[in-house]
């Protein structure tokens, strides 16, 4: 089973929610949509679920043409933000529903709901109303809704974001063993890069209605089409500057300097560091030295979150420990420039620091 | 502006509390500085909004004592104990602009209509309000609301502490952090106490000087950012902070020494002779379990990748645990060795740090 | 947002659409005939232009009775709709005395017209009524049937007592819809309780205040049967209103081009004054 969309569009009104879009879905992974709200993720799932109708372009299910086809025939299940149950049905209930929709026999329903609460550790829930059960537990019976129909596609549109900080981690945990080894197409849409990242399998960047890059999750983050899509996946956002390379030197405002990467011909470029390649202390003999002024420092146990001013840009440091600062304090920053990203003037990424699964990093040219 | 005092407060919503289910809050004793910053911190149901409450004066307390500079304000309503309040949902007068919300607070108090107009100008311009002063406050975005009631309870001089009711839960994932650091910024500028309550321990964390950590009614814990990391006193504490939260696996103690499965192993609190029997754990935080050339050995399971780190999950001594790899760090597919710091590796009796007072 | 464009919903509204032909467009057109021809009856009919418009704009019968139209419609609405949202205020918010008032308020609503009519007719009189009896008992020279001011008196207190609990029971839906923090800070922010409702209750009121209000004016406006039946628009012409005038001229003296250029101009008027009263009201929601 496959999802393809082909030059997918939506207006409405003048507005363009959706801008022409091709991504082609596979089957047995996550497939992420990762963008702020309002970047266009809800909008996009429901073109694929077939709730609403794109303004162009088609949409193919395993190579059959199924724009315009109702929902109701596309056999789609969608998991929403909202933990959205029947409140008079029982949790059993619940989750058989799409089951008595489909008029199975009766002991299958018993066998397949039975299985499907198993795996989502509800089953001594079966007997209560939703309303007694906490969020996590109302959220685990709402996927399960959604899991025992077999379906070809599953929308999960920000499943844990009303849910507990720790019921998410937990969550987070289970989700990818629950879609393994399924032939259907999970689509999920989160605004969290961690969460993305952590998930794995494929990542959409969307911004404003477009996708801006899609791949394998570790490559888009790693190796970023362009600026918007790096942007989109910081958390902490990421810390950019205008920088100008000449005579084998970066030049950031006029005073912090730096080697060249070979790779990079002399021109302007916007330089981009993500939060934890910058420290107030010194790690390595190669660190860039900048002159900062401290806005605001978040200790958060195990890590400082420093908020600084680098010449005019807001930046933002994320590092291990406990690091104090008052503010409106003078410092010095450190920054891992064999690290950071380099973006052509209109955005493209021009190089990223080489894959940093192992040993040292080293900068390599992409296409 | 006031030091804060909970003395033996209980609470309880049913009329005869019976079992120890029935108490929301089983005893509270607390002291809050002038000037803190505080976070309530804890999962749903544990009694954090209760507490919150208690103190704004919503609610009355079954027994014990508040207390605003050591002035009992127990029986007080609201709006005679001078806290401001920021709720889960923004609070904002639809009709008015965002200058008559924010002078609001003032105008009912008879303020001279000078003293308001200056106050509240200094008071946008901290809360990034400056330029919408004269725009409808129903037509702002959820976080522009959030800073008018957190501006509402900025501009009265007299205030004695502001709470803050899981403020953040309706903005947008990447403005969260945007205000988040803005509240800080505030508290530097306006130093009044502020109370925080959260179940998001970064919220929290970053916000707070001092954590309170509560679970069922009862604090838990009480400490800087720091110590709750470091030095969790309850391995509820160790599993609530941290992402992901501390390993704890059941052990026996012989002689003083903590055994898994035969193995012994170093902790940072020695047990005291004369401990009385109980059931014993040690913890450690992912953070503080290594890759080592020699260690316990260990099989790996998966490997979750954080982008600043990778988590990996491993089963040692029969038990599965969680450890973060640094960006840059190989992990072996087979032949692990774990290295447990010792200075991070505690012991617990019951779930508390053995060896220490076993009230929080 | 979500919308879906289904061509085959709109089988679902035809047999409306054939309704409302039967019922409204239809007999439209019809008056709208009469309204520009003059008859002598034998269903000859012959052009007479604007005429019967000018007629009855410049006749004192339709001033006097579109006078009192607006005199009726302003008081009941001056009356119902502070009542009724001081009631609504009153109101409990939390047990079991919630049910049981709103039963109460609802019962004058299941009431039928004539029947409210008939109730208050015999209800007021003076020699039998219970409202009457009372009146007079205490020194009061009460009797509707007779004098002016009595027969007003007692039209609009008919009205009151059954159309307020429309604008308490809409009111109550808008106050109980205010989240308790919204009470909570208006308490810390020291506000009085005049500033609560001021500040909070009433705009947080006024949409469904709005619909109260428009109903109200345009049910009142149309008001026929429960006047007719309790005064039959005396004494006198006293409390004729124009829905009792229009009848009286089409019906009872049978002249159908005036009565048709008459509901026309009456049918302007309410839709006139409810796109205006709307429009006010609702100005000011965005932004």
């Amino acid at each position: 089973m496959t999802l393809e969309l082909k030059q997918i569009a939506r207006t409405v009104g003048a507005e363009v929610w959706i801008h022409p879009t091709d991504l082609v879905l596979e089957p047995g992974r996550f497939n992420i949509l990762l963008g702020t709200t309002l970047a266009g993720k809800t909008t996009l799932m429901t073109l694929m679920a077939g709730l609403e109708k794109p303004s162009r372009g088609r949409i193919f299910f395993n190579g059959r043409d199924v724009t315009g086809e109702k929902v109701q025939k596309r056999n789609v299940s969608m998991v929403y933000q909202q933990f959205i149950n029947y409140p008079n049905f029982t949790v059993f209930e619940n989750i058989a529903s799409p089951l008595r929709v489909a008029r199975l026999p009766e002991a299958e329903i018993r066998a397949r709901v039975g299985r499907i609460a198993e795996l989502l550790r509800i089953t001594p829930m079966l007997d209560r109303l939703p309303g007694e059960l906490s969020g996590g537990q109302q959220q685990r019976c709402a996927m399960a809704r959604a899991l025992v129909k077999d379906s070809d596609l599953i929308l999960l549109d920000e499943p844990l974001a009303n849910l507990d900080f720790k019921l998410r981690e937990e969550l987070r945990e289970e989700l990818p063993r629950l879609f393994a080894e399924r032939d259907r197409v999970i689509v999920y849409a989160t605004t969290e890069p961690t969460e993305a990242l952590l998930l794995g399998g494929h990542t959409a960047t969307m911004h404003e209605g477009r996708v801006s890059d899609f791949g394998p999750t570790e490559r888009v983050y790693r190796q970023p089409k362009d600026l918007i899509t790096a942007r989109v996946f910081s958390e902490p956002p990421l810390n950019t500057a205008p920088i100008r390379i000449g005579n084998g030197e970066c030049d950031f405002a006029g005073s912090v300097r730096w080697p060249a990467p070979e790779a990079l011909g002399d021109g302007e470029y916007t330089l981009g560091l993500r939060p934890h390649h910058i420290s107030p202390i010194r790690k390595d003999e190669a660190d860039v030295a900048i002159e900062s002024t401290i806005k605001v420092a978040e200790i958060a146990g195990s890590e400082s979150i420093v908020h600084f001013i680098a010449f005019g840009e807001h930046w933002i440091s994320q590092e291990h420990g406990v690091h104090p600062f008052d503010p409106g304090q003078r410092t010095v920053m450190h920054a891992d420039m064999r690290r950071a990203f380099y973006f052509h003037s209109d955005g493209r990424l021009a190089l990223a620091p080489a894959s940093t699964a192992g040993g040292e990093p080293e900068a390599r040219e992409i296409a | 502006m006031a030091r804060i005092t909970l003395e033996n407060l209980r609470h309880s919503y049913s009329a005869s509390p019976s079992g120890a289910e029935d108490w929301a809050l089983k005893e509270i004793n607390l002291e809050w500085q002038d000037g803190g910053a505080y976070a309530l911190l804890g999962p749903s149901g544990c009694g954090k909004t209760t507490l919150l409450n208690i103190i704004s004066g919503l609610l009355r307390p079954s027994a014990g004592r508040v207390l605003f500079d050591g002035e009992d304000v127990t029986p007080l309503p609201p709006e005679k104990r001078q806290i401001a309040q920021v709720f889960q949902f923004p609070v904002v007068y639809d009709t008015m602009s965002v200058f008559d919300n924010l002078a609001f607070p003032l105008r009912n108090r008879g303020v001279a209509e000078d003293a308001v107009q200056a106050r509240v100008r200094e008071i946008a311009e901290m809360t990034d309000l400056a330029a919408m002063l004269d725009q409808r406050a129903a037509g702002l975005t959820a976080d522009g609301k959030q800073k008018i009631s957190l501006g509402r309870g900025l501009v009265r001089e007299d205030v004695n502490a502001i709470l803050f009711d899981e403020p953040l839960t309706v903005i947008d994932p990447h403005l969260k952090f945007q205000l988040r650091s803005k509240l800080k910024e505030l508290h530097h500028r306006v130093p009044k106490t502020m109370i925080y309550v959260t179940h998001d321990q970064t919220e929290a964390l970053t916000f707070a000087d001092q954590v309170v950590v509560m679970n069922m009614g009862e604090v838990v814990q009480t400490g800087t950012p720091e110590e709750l990391f470091e030095r969790p006193r309850h391995t509820f504490v160790g599993h609530f902070i941290g992402s992901p939260g501390m390993n704890v696996i059941p052990c026996t103690v012989e002689g003083g020494r903590a055994l898994v499965e035969g193995t012994a192993f170093e902790t940072a609190n020695p047990l005291p002779p004369g401990t009385p029997e109980g059931v014993f754990e040690i913890g450690i935080r992912p953070e503080f379990l290594r890759l080592a050339e020699s260690g316990v050995p260990a099989t790996l399971n998966s490997v979750a990748d954080a982008g600043r780190f990778r988590i990996a999950d491993v089963t040692c001594l029969g038990h599965r645990l969680k450890l973060l790899v640094p960006e840059g760090r190989e992990i072996p597919a087979t032949d692990l060795r774990l290295a447990f710091d010792p200075a991070h590796t505690w012991l617990y009796r019951d779930g508390w740090l053995a060896g220490r007072e076993e009230t929080p | 947002m979500n919308k879906t464009v289904n061509q085959k919903a709109w089988l679902f509204v035809l047999p409306v659409l054939v309704l409302v032909a039967f019922n409204a467009i239809i007999p439209l057109m019809t008056v709208v005939n009469y309204s520009v021809q003059e008859t002598f009856g034998n269903n000859v009919f012959f052009w007479s232009g604007l005429r019967w418009f000018e007629d009855i704009l410049r006749s004192e019968r339709f001033h006097a009775s579109l006078t009192r139209q607006a005199i009726f419609t302003g008081s009941i609405l001056l009356i119902e709709v502070p009542l009724g949202v001081l009631i609504a205020l009153a109101m409990p918010r939390k047990g079991i005395w919630v049910s049981v008032c709103l039963v109460l308020m609802a019962m004058p609503l299941l009431i039928p017209w004539n029947v409210v009519g008939a109730m208050w007719n015999i209800f007021a009189l003076p020699n039998i009524g219970l409202l009457g009896k009372a009146l007079n008992a205490m020194g009061f020279d009460y009797n509707y049937t007779r004098q002016v001011g009595d027969a007003w008196f007692t039209l609009i207190l008919m009205d009151v007592w059954h159309w307020t609990s429309l604008v308490v029971l809409l009111a109550y839906a808008g106050l109980v819809s205010i989240p308790d923090a919204y009470y909570q800070a208006a308490k810390i922010d020291g506000a009085s309780r005049w500033a609560i409702f001021r500040y909070i209750q009433l705009p947080k009121m006024k949409r469904v205040l709005t619909i109260a209000i428009l109903l109200r004016f345009m049910d009142s406006f149309n008001i026929y049967t429960e006047p007719v039946v309790l005064t039959g628009g005396g004494p006198g012409n006293a409390t004729t209103l124009l829905s009792i005038d229009l009848v009286k001229i089409a019906l009872g003296q049978f002249d159908l081009g005036p009565a048709a250029a008459m509901s026309l101009i009456y049918f302007l008027i309410i839709l006139l004054l409810s796109w205006i009263f709307y429009t006010v009201m609702t100005r000011n929601e965005e932004g």
